[in-house]
């Protein structure tokens, strides 16, 4: 028999590792995405009961399961107003009940189909983060509510929302159509970016934001291992894994942010910055680079250089004039911008920020009037740069970045 | 499921009538009209009268009010439907996209309520 502290550990770690593969095995069988998850949180309840007393069975996932379809019997039959859909799927799980203790089941992995569900574009946005998170990362709706610094009650209501539209407007459980695959594997990365995008740019220091950050990661891994002859997927987990590898270099003491210039690079993270590289290297193998191989590409660049200085600025402003073509988003030109000063002049990065100024509508834009800033300091124009530092620092929704500003502003020669 | 498709679009924008434009247009309507009968997925469907010939009634403590002009004043407006029967939301998005409006307005897609 198990004391209650390894049960919890053991609850704990298979709703971390296996909370998808066994969710989305059950919905593959009982259809009813929300009914799948439901029934699977009373396993979890009952497992805390059981296994304290009983022992933790031999096999864990396929006891979820199994418990699950039972609980999912106990609900329909509840339910007195059942539909002729779930009156055949009362019957079909009557039928279909297996013994929790003592069936070593093959558990078909449909996780692939459950993130795609997830992911689908018929869906909000921010509801296909939270549906992610909560089907393939096991996190719970508490845990995704703090994450995205909203209220619980208001993160349940848009989760119970987004599974009455999977149910009632019938989203399917399947693989996209191999001539969607391409639009919808973009929207899943685009799904799984956002998710390390909110835990990388909370430069509040909360530890549960720097979870999204390893959460997406996770799901990138997942992804690399689903889709692995889609070069994108693997582009993705690259510039996730270069990013989150300067983590610790990124925040000095009290969750001031440093920028790349002056990261004690010694603090990079070189396991990450080996893995990355590898990805790169694989992406690029693959064909065509898309965006995320791209950007994963010009932060490799970063990666590899041993110092500020002796970055490879010409190569990072060539690759941005490939990301161009492939997405010409005008905010690409104020990085490149930044490239640009240090491969030429600053003055050859002003020229080309100014171009696109009009053309990006960046008048409440804090990255170019923070790029602009710079640019001008380094030119010796101090009061133009004393300005767009004021702009910068207006318009900064982290604290860290705009005390960072302040700083630079305190330094210039300006009134 | 049934889904049904809801075209709107302002009744100045896309081809029309008397313009070269609007046979093509036309003729798309019953080509696809065609396809969804020929796939074995079209309900019903029907094209509706310009807005100016709406009325709106309604009625409150017994009284029925009367109307002239649509529910909703909006630049665009409902200008007709199809009920497609299809497997999933994925087919009947597909289905919407191929309305000859779509290119020109927007489809709406909402499930039709099982009641069973």
């Amino acid at each position: 028999m198990l004391p209650p502290v390894e049960v919890q550990t053991l609850v704990t770690r298979l709703i971390r590792e296996d909370w998808g593969r066994i969710l989305s095995s059950l919905v593959s069988s009982i259809g009813d995405y929300a009914l799948a998850e439901d029934s699977l949180q009373d396993a979890v309840i009952s497992a805390l009961e059981v296994w304290p007393k009983q022992g933790a069975p031999r096999h864990p996932d396929a006891w979820m399961i199994s418990v699950a379809k039972r609980k999912a019997l106990d609900r329909l039959r509840r339910n007195a107003t059942a539909t002729r859909k779930e009156a055949e799927l009362t019957l079909w799980l009557e039928q279909h009940q297996t013994d929790p203790e003592n069936t070593p089941m093959l558990i078909t992995d449909h996780r692939l189909e459950l993130i795609f569900t997830c992911c689908h574009p018929a869906l909000e946005e921010k509801s296909r983060v939270a549906l992610t998170l909560r089907a393939l990362g096991g996190l719970t709706t508490a845990e995704i509510a703090r994450a995205f610094l909203d209220k619980t009650d208001a993160m349940a209501a848009r989760l119970t929302r987004a599974k009455k539209k999977l149910r009632d407007a019938g989203i399917p459980f399947k693989l996209p159509e191999p001539e969607d695959l391409h639009d919808r594997t973009d929207a899943v990365l685009r799904v799984i970016y956002l998710i390390f995008n909110e835990g990388y740019q909370a430069s509040d220091g909360q530890l549960t934001r720097g979870d999204l950050v390893a959460e997406a990661i996770r799901l990138g891994r997942i992804l690399t291992g689903l889709l692995p002859d889609h070069a994108e997927v693997h582009g993705l987990l690259a510039l996730m894994l270069l990013g989150e590898s300067r983590r610790l270099a990124r925040q000095g003491q009290g969750g001031a942010f440093i920028p790349l210039e002056l990261q004690n690079r010694a603090r990079w993270d070189r396991a990450k910055i080996a893995e990355g590289l590898a990805l790169v290297e694989t992406t690029l193998s693959m064909g065509r680079a898309g965006p995320y191989a791209l950007q994963a590409a010009i932060s490799a660049v970063h990666a590899q250089a041993p110092d500020f200085a002796a970055t490879d600025w010409a190569q990072i402003v060539a690759l941005y004039d490939v990301l161009y073509t492939r997405q010409p988003n005008p905010v690409l030109r104020i990085n490149q911008a930044v490239a640009l000063s240090y491969a030429d002049s600053p003055e050859a990065g002003l020229t080309l920020l100014n171009s696109v100024e009009a053309e990006g509508k960046f008048a409440r834009y804090q990255p170019f009037h923070a790029c602009r800033a710079d640019l001008l300091a380094r030119l010796g124009r101090d009061r133009d740069a004393a300005e767009s530092y004021r702009a910068a620092i207006a318009l900064s929704d982290a604290p860290a970045q705009a005390a960072f500003l302040e700083s630079r502003l305190h330094a210039l020669n300006a009134p | 499921m049934q889904y049904i498709c809801l075209i709107y679009n302002a009744e100045d924008n896309g081809p029309q009538p008397g313009t070269d434009e609007f046979g093509p247009y036309m003729q798309a309507y019953v080509d696809y009209t065609q396809e969804v009968q020929d796939a074995g997925v079209m309900v019903g469907g029907n094209a509706l009268n310009p807005v100016a010939t709406a009325t709106t009634v309604s009625v409150r403590d017994g009284k029925t009010e009367v109307v002239d002009g649509p529910f909703a004043e909006t630049k665009e407006q409902l200008g007709g439907y199809y009920i497609l029967d299809c497997k999933d939301l994925d087919e009947a998005l597909k289905y919407a996209a191929k309305i000859p409006d779509a290119k020109y307005g927007w489809v709406e897609v909402r499930p039709i309520m099982v009641f069973d």
